[in-house]
């Protein structure tokens, strides 16, 4: 794939345009026609025979939950240990987010789809939960699977299929469930789990260490270009529950990965808990890109219910050389306290953030990230792209940190915020820690609103508001959204025009 | 059926209580050009943007006929859609939004008002490159955010740029010349004297008596203070020229 491809639907070649126009993947002016109207359309919920823990959280249900998964004693050992850390510590509240009281005990902490003793095929998949995911855009049988893409599919808290896993073996790259890597490679989920994020880390880490149900394991082996995206679709269908799934992916010497995460979830009153880790193990001259297209139901327009969205993501550019890019897409959930990071240990190591945020009605997002250059030479990038509208709370936190041996780095941060009612709003708060004289750290920060002035202009050339709107946003969130796969980049333009429907005028 | 295009009746406007227009009346026919002079404040950017339909004045009377359609029960974009193109007075930037992109979305809106497909990439492009030339604009303008970091001269050009690629029945020029040195003026002048037709009018609004060796108007009217005080040929124009405003404001 061609990763530079620009999405600016006409270039100035127009045999190239052209093409471009004809491949599948629609133009996205047609796709902002075609959303106008629309509202959230995965917020449907499937009839699907679940089996469920009752609610409440403790020693007695963390070891159900590992019985449940047949976990080795070390992992049972690991989750206690961080349940009992867990017990110590309380919720953070540095964020500028008002997160109402949580109940843990009123949470059941495991839900399944329930299956006949382990499908092994297809034929042995519920064929309401094939269904969900078609209508999810995600097909899982081999035949119909997106060609180009690998799937791990995770309904509420466990894995319910991989597509192209044989392909990917015969390279030596592992793309499975979290699950099945505890089970067929003990040694490489034992050598890296937490080594990231460790257990104790912040106070959701914490509590993802003791109930991590389901996600995805990676493994590319030294020198293997995995040539395919590799990507994991969450959804969360059960109510009532929480999602709390464990992702790792480790990139040997010389080895590349694409992967994608995208997420969606039913419309419910209630609000529901997703509290995720993400650990990324980045070795020499090794590069992983990694993209997120969250959309959770982000709770009605009046506020009421939506996914709370509270993740640890961190890379580990451990070898000399190696890259992290991270690049997301944020327009769901009803609290967003989310700050993918990287720790730069290689020497000229390289990582980058890109992010859009989009919070609309009375949604809130504080999100962000961390760059701390331990290796000599690193360098980052972060573009931040804040848009809000309604009455939502949208902030940019970000740590750029340079401790003292790691000399010659570089830093470069934009943080931009777009307002689009005089009732939300935008907040940067930015941190920055140079510890020696030889590094370079730039910082830019804009804060824009539409003006009725463009709006009337565009409204004076035949665009109505509702496609002018659509028209700068993506324009001014362009930067990010070249930086994802083709296929994410399509979907997450119709996710802007949709989430910031009505929210001007 | 009369033979106009637009007829102005007794047109009432005003903005945050203030009456701005007091009752204009204008007729144009198809292929007329018309020059609206007048001193500052007189209310000539006003008449222009509330045609247009700009939120921010609130007719308080009158009423407009464009083409047989009550003009001012029609939105913004429909105004558009129908034929009436605006060349602002200070045309807006709108960051990462490329000409291209705009231009696109803007043709492809009034293609889908009349029920038709959208233009296709390569026709789209031939049609860009066709129009570019009309004003001499660079390519490179084209693929830049619009009106971003464009000078004076090219903003205005771009203007018309976009009123050849709409092909509006009306188009109404707002001190198009102001900030325009001689040679970006020849340019945009010459570039409205090729889009004119039989069909098609122009109401160009301006200050100065110049523009008016470029673009040839078969009436002029004085606005001032919300009323058209006098109507004449271009002979008027040269008159201002000499005389200034001081003569109409005295007489008013």
């Amino acid at each position: 794939m061609d990763k530079e491809l620009d999405k600016e639907p006409l270039g100035e070649k127009p045999g190239e345009s052209q093409s471009r126009n004809n491949d599948q993947t629609g133009h996205p002016d047609d796709i902002i026609h075609e959303v106008t109207g629309s509202e959230y359309k995965y917020g449907f919920t499937s009839d699907i025979d679940t089996d469920i823990i009752p609610v409440g959280l403790d020693e007695d249900v963390i070891r159900l939950i590992s019985a449940k998964k047949q976990e080795p004693e070390w992992l049972l050992e690991f989750r206690l240990k961080a349940y009992r850390k867990w017990l110590t510590m309380t919720m953070p509240t540095w964020a500028h987010l008002d997160i109402p009281p949580i109940d843990y005990q009123a949470i059941s902490y495991f839900a399944a789809p329930k299956k006949k003793d382990g499908p092994k095929s297809m034929d042995d998949v519920d064929p309401e939960l094939i269904k969900t995911f078609d209508k999810l855009g995600i097909p899982l049988e081999e035949r119909a699977a997106l060609t180009g893409m690998a799937v791990d599919a995770v309904m509420d808290s466990v894995s319910v299929k991989t597509t192209h896993r044989e392909k990917l073996a015969e390279l030596g790259i592992i793309f499975c469930s979290f699950s099945e890597a505890v089970r067929d490679y003990p040694d490489l989920v034992k050598k890296y789990l937490g080594t990231v994020v460790p257990p104790t880390d912040n106070y959701f880490a914490a509590l993802n260490s003791a109930v991590f149900s389901d996600g995805s394991f990676v493994y590319i082996p030294k020198g293997v270009r995995c040539p395919m995206e590799l990507s994991t679709y969450f959804r969360i269908n059960a109510a009532g529950t929480g999602q709390f799934e464990r992702t790792l992916i480790v990139a040997d010497d010389d080895s590349y990965v694409s992967y994608l995460e995208g997420c969606t979830a039913p419309m419910r009153d209630e609000n529901q808990l997703h509290a995720a880790i993400v650990e990324i193990i980045i070795e020499n001259r090794a590069e992983v890109k990694y993209s997120t297209v969250q959309n959770w139901w982000a709770g009605d327009k009046d506020g009421k219910g939506g996914i709370y969205n509270f993740v640890t993501k961190r890379g580990l550019c451990r070898g000399d050389h190696s890259k992290l890019s991270w690049t997301q897409v944020e327009t769901g959930s009803a609290i967003t306290w989310k700050y993918p990071s990287t720790i730069l240990k290689g020497e000229s190591s390289v990582s980058e953030f890109y992010s859009v945020a989009v919070t609309n009605n009375y949604q809130q997002a504080d999100t962000g990230t961390k760059m701390i250059h331990l290796g000599k030479n690193s360098r980052s990038t972060i573009v931040s792209k804040g848009i809000s509208a309604g009455h939502s709370q949208n902030s940019y936190r970000g740590l750029v940190k340079v401790t003292p041996k790691a000399t010659g780095c570089r830093n470069y941060t934009q943080c931009d915020s777009l307002l689009l009612s005089s009732t939300c709003g935008a907040h940067t708060f930015p941190y920055i820690d140079v510890l020696n004289d030889s590094s370079v750290i730039e910082h830019e920060a804009t804060t824009s609103k539409i003006s009725e002035d463009q709006i009337f202009y565009c409204n004076q050339r035949g665009i109505s508001t509702e496609d002018a709107v659509a028209l700068i946003v993506n324009g001014y969130a362009k930067e990010v959204m070249n930086k994802l796969p083709m296929e994410f980049a399509v979907e997450a333009q119709k996710l802007l025009a949709v989430t910031l429907e009505g929210s001007v005028g | 059926m009369n033979n106009l295009l637009l007829d102005v009746k007794d047109l009432h406007a005003s903005i945050e209580g203030k009456e701005i227009l007091k009752g204009i009346n204008l007729q144009v026919r198809p292929g007329e050009v018309h020059a609206i002079m007048g001193p500052n404040g007189s209310g000539k950017s006003t008449l222009s943007e509330v045609l247009a339909g700009d939120p921010a004045f609130t007719v308080t009377g009158g009423a407009v006929d464009f083409h047989g359609l009550d003009l001012l029960s029609l939105s913004p974009e429909d105004r558009s859609h129908e034929g009436l193109f605006l060349s602002f007075q200070y045309p807006v930037e709108i960051p990462g939004v490329s000409m291209v992109n705009f231009m696109r979305a803007a043709l492809n809106a009034k293609r889908k008002y009349f029920g038709e497909e959208p233009m296709s990439a390569g026709d789209f492009l031939k049609l860009m490159r066709q129009k570019r030339a009309i004003v001499e604009l660079d390519n490179k303008l084209a693929s830049r955010s619009v009106n971003e970091g464009f000078s004076g001269g090219e903003k205005k050009r771009n203007e018309i740029f976009q009123m050849a690629v709409l092909e509006p029945r009306l188009s109404i020029l707002d001190e198009t010349d102001s900030g325009l040195d001689i040679d970006a003026l020849r340019i945009v002048a010459g570039g409205v004297n090729k889009l004119r037709s039989d069909s098609n009018s122009t109401i160009v609004i301006t200050h100065y008596q110049r523009l008016l060796d470029y673009i040839k108007p078969d009436f002029v009217h004085i606005l001032y203070n919300g009323r058209i005080v006098m109507t004449g040929g271009p002979e008027l124009a040269l008159e201002l020229e000499e005389r200034g405003y001081d003569w109409i404001k005295e007489a008013n």
